[in-house]
């Protein structure tokens, strides 16, 4: 088993434009100051932020957990809002339910989770519609998956 | 080259308050999908988006200047975080074209 170094856990509110990216913005903070692999990092904010804003445009709230172990950074976000009655289609690139007013922001392009799989090295969502979504990913340390 | 040399040989607004950093490179994005996975360490972003998570997708990925096209300015509480995160904002009148332009013949690649 690998042992766990460090874990946080950030509550992000639906519509809450005002303080998205403030977990994305502490979790980068909390890996430069452990000295983490730059490219490593990269990819994890990519994906906290995505999931960050995933919750604030379309969930009611969600919880962002990560987890660093001696092999690994975990990546969960759990939500209670509407579901995504498709996962094939919110995975393919480009597909969104984005309103004009999220587009005009430059959300809504349909990167978001499609973002979060290709910076993961495991990745998986289930949904459940008028219930919510938990996004799962992992990102090795040593850069293989 | 420096943002000093970018600002007085372009013409830029200072919003915010700025060191005189080196600028690596330059990127151009108005989608915040792609400046988190496409600006790494660009140094200058040209953009048209001024709201707050334009200031933190920018910090997220080390952007050092962010340059708002078409005289657009960001609201005085964006223009606080980006103080906070050391990203300086800079305003142009032309549009993000003009101002890509006047980038490449100041020699920016």
């Amino acid at each position: 088993m690998p042992d766990e170094l460090l874990s946080r856990s950030f509550t992000i509110h639906g519509r809450d434009f005002e303080r998205a990216g403030e977990a994305s913005t502490e979790i980068k903070s909390l890996l430069k100051e452990l000295e983490i692999d730059p490219a490593v990092i990269r990819r994890t904010v990519v994906i906290a932020f995505e999931a960050e804003m995933n919750v604030v445009m379309y969930a009611d709230e969600g919880t962002v957990t990560f987890v660093l172990t001696d092999e690994d950074i975990g990546v969960e976000i759990a939500d209670r809002g509407p579901g995504i009655p498709d996962l094939d289609l919110a995975l393919q690139e480009g597909w969104s339910t984005a309103t004009d007013e999220m587009r005009e922001m430059g959300f809504g392009f349909g990167m978001g989770l499609p973002n979060i799989r290709r910076n993961s090295d495991e990745f998986s969502v289930k949904s459940r519609v008028g219930e919510g979504t938990v996004v799962s990913s992992r990102i090795s340390l040593d850069g293989a998956p | 080259m420096k943002i000093s040399e970018v600002v007085n040989k372009t013409g830029l607004e200072a919003l915010t308050s700025w060191d005189d950093e080196e600028l690596t490179g330059v990127y151009i994005s108005d989608m915040v999908s792609d400046i988190i996975t496409g600006a790494t360490g660009c140094g200058l972003l040209l953009t048209l988006q001024t709201h707050k998570s334009l200031i933190a997708a920018a910090n997220l990925v080390d952007v050092g200047a962010v340059v708002f096209a078409r005289d657009k300015r960001p609201a005085a509480d964006v223009v606080e975080l980006a103080e906070k995160a050391g990203i300086a904002l800079f305003s142009t009148p032309v549009d993000t074209w003009s101002y890509a332009a006047k980038l490449f013949e100041l020699g920016m690649r």
